[in-house]
């Protein structure tokens, strides 16, 4: 997993709510048996028609915005929980995800792919998205250590919750399994005395 | 304090607890099935760790098989490759796999209970968020990602943070049509697709304790669709007399053993809720949804609500529905029985039921798709097939199927289907598709009227 310490770009605005991981990436492209390429069809049916032309008026298509920052409505990620969702993610080149809310699920494959959710107020993702469409040009600052999210050049500033653990595993490019499997005895001790 | 269901059987599972952060559960059971475990099984097989206990992981085809002709090679070359993969993987590291046209195949979340692999007390996963339905038995289970399949195949364990708990209570007497399906598109349409997230949700109140374990399964099934990681309800009488004899059930003494154990599972009397909801029973009808996500639920007699939010109006763009009308009368031309929420024999029998004599309406294409092999086969040896082949409607062959239209099952663009699955995102049936989520009985009556009809009103 790639480290993750602090992260200037600029962001696209999302503003559509409840973004379930079946538009983020859908169905019929999970037959693949490997992590890469899913970028190309990340929100599929929405950067194109169902005749594979460009829809220019989704916001992904829209060449005012670019930045590997993506904020989005509430409840962002909710349904399936295919990690082929943070992967596309990842792969089309975001770093960060901001919503006022993430689905359980998808957080965690966030989490666990290097792809850091930074949860806001709802009054903030707003000012965020103004503050965006009016000037695209606008520079977010993600600063994991000190848990901040601001608006480069502005009073605009929030800060986030992060699980303490996970924060160090991003900071670290660290994962679970690296974790679990140093516990192993552990584990087995576990499962001799288990009392159900 | 008391404790929960839930905390009972967590606890239970804690292996330790780093401080300041995570603990380290146990997990009793995995399933696996072919669409999010190959890049975990790569993951595995590049760092050189082995799977730490084959014997506890159940594998299964389901997600992306075809419902006809399952006897011949898979035409589509992507989805043949999955299955290959599926089937080399577990014979490589010893692990048991129901494969196509296994007797026991079928959708993970139907045939994992069926041959009692799903038990009270257990903690159960599965790369897939409907994972939640083996609560139903008052086991602890929820979908994860393919990182997480890695680390149980690696330990066995995940690390997770203890969710919250939150009670859902209905009590009182159901209304004649008015199906376990009904209750849970109910109760997300009053608390919302969010409501649930960073909780476990108990189901309690008579409405669940007199609900058969295939009911109880449809309810656990939709927790995530109100954000919920799991729901779970107590074991009862009815959960052990539907786990005795099944092939994985405990036998003999040990079932005895296990049901003393099982006995001690539910809340306590003074346990506490971080949250809780209560609702009548009277109070709910036949459900139908008119958006694309689905806490967008309406009674199917009421009229579409009215709200200025530019996400509810692009919902209702996408579906072509204005806000206040009603969903009565509208023509369907197709309707979809299947999925891992209502693919068992008791939905198929609700829709025999409804459908004897009757014949499907010209203008409709009804697939019915049992959950699994065995459904598949009792379907057949009750008579129910005869009744649907006179009617007119498809019985195919076990699987995901049209519910997320991995495979052929596809609702072409544009198209309504009324269906008994669980989500009505966009494109969730095909490209384009327009998805109404309804019970298995007005599934069937939409069927036979080719038009959504007010159920209620003809079952009164």
């Amino acid at each position: 997993m790639e480290k993750f310490t602090t992260l200037q770009s600029r962001a696209i605005p999302l503003h559509i709510e409840n973004v379930d991981t079946d538009q983020i990436i859908p169905a019929r492209f999970l037959k693949a048996t490997d992590r890469e390429g899913f970028g190309n069809n990340v929100f599929r049916d929405w950067r194109y028609h169902k005749d594979g032309t460009i829809n220019t008026d989704f916001v992904l298509n829209d060449s005012k915005y670019s930045g590997s920052i993506l904020v989005a409505g509430d409840n962002f990620g909710c349904g399936s929980s295919r990690e082929h969702a943070a992967w596309a993610i990842t792969d089309f080149g975001f770093k960060v995800v901001v919503s006022s809310f993430f689905a359980d699920i998808f957080k965690g494959n966030a989490l666990n792919n290097g792809l850091l959710p930074v949860q806001v107020s709802p009054a903030f993702l707003s000012d965020l998205m103004q503050k965006i469409v009016s000037n695209p040009e606008t520079e977010l600052v993600v600063d994991l250590e000190k848990q901040t999210i601001s608006v480069k050049d502005s009073e605009l500033s929030e800060n986030f919750e992060i699980d303490a653990y996970k924060k160090t595993c991003m900071i670290n490019g660290y994962d679970d399994i690296d974790y679990l499997i140093n516990n192993k005895e552990q584990i087995e001790a576990f499962e001799a005395q288990k009392i159900y | 304090m008391g404790k929960t269901l839930f905390d009972k059987v967590w606890d239970s599972h804690v292996v330790s607890t780093i401080e300041n952060g995570p603990q380290i559960l146990y997990i009793d059971k995995h399933l696996i099935h072919e669409v999010t475990s190959p890049q975990a099984f790569n993951e595995l097989e590049d760092r050189g760790i082995p799977v730490f206990r084959p014997n506890q992981i159940v594998a299964t085809a389901d997600h992306n098989t075809p419902t006809l002709h399952q006897d011949q090679t898979i035409k589509d070359a992507l989805s043949r490759k999955q299955l290959e993969q599926l089937s080399e993987n577990c014979k490589k590291n010893n692990i048991t796999l129901y494969e196509l046209g296994h007797k026991y195949n079928g959708i993970v979340h139907v045939m994992a209970p069926e041959l009692g692999v799903t038990q009270p007390g257990l903690t159960m996963v599965c790369g897939d968020s409907h994972t939640s339905t083996h609560g139903a038995f008052g086991a602890i289970a929820f979908g994860i990602g393919t990182s997480q399949v890695a680390q149980v195949f690696a330990s066995q364990c995940l690390l997770l943070t203890k969710p919250k708990s939150l009670r859902v209570t209905v009590n009182g007497k159901l209304k004649n049509g008015v199906l376990p399906k009904d209750v849970i598109l109910y109760i997300i349409s009053k608390l919302g697709t969010n409501s649930g997230t960073g909780y476990f949700c108990e189901y309690a109140g008579n409405v669940f304790e007199e609900m058969s374990m295939e009911g109880r399964m449809t309810v656990c099934n939709m927790s995530i669709e109100m954000g919920a990681r799991g729901g779970m309800i107590a074991p009862d009488e009815t959960t052990f007399e539907y786990v005795k004899g099944r092939e994985f059930a405990p036998k003999g003494e040990e079932f005895d053993k296990k049901v003393a154990y099982w006995k001690t599972l539910p809340t306590d009397s003074d346990a506490k809720f971080d949250k809780e909801y209560s609702f009548d029973a009277e109070d709910i009808a036949p459900m139908i949804t008119y958006g694309t996500n689905p806490g967008m639920g309406i009674k199917i007699s009421e009229t579409i609500p009215v709200d200025e939010n530019p996400s509810f109006k692009k919902s209702l763009a996408y579906m072509n529905f204005e806000a206040g009308e009603s969903l009565i009368n509208k023509p369907i031309n197709f309707v979809f029985i299947g999925s891992c929420t209502n693919s068992r024999i008791e939905d198929f029998r609700v829709a025999a039921n409804y459908i004897k004599g009757k014949k499907k309406a010209a203008n409709v294409t009804a697939w019915l798709v049992p959950g699994s092999k065995q459904v598949e086969t009792q379907i057949i040896e009750e008579g129910l097939k005869s009744i649907f082949d006179d009617a007119g409607f498809e019985l195919r062959q076990p699987g995901c199927s049209a519910c997320l239209a991995m495979n052929d099952d596809k609702i072409p663009q544009g198209e309504y289907c009324v269906s008994t699955s669980n989500r009505n995102f966009e494109g969730r049936q095909g490209q384009g598709s327009r998805t109404i989520l309804a019970s298995p009985l007005v599934a069937a009556a939409t069927a036979v009227e080719g038009k959504i009809i007010d159920i209620s009103k003809q079952l009164n």
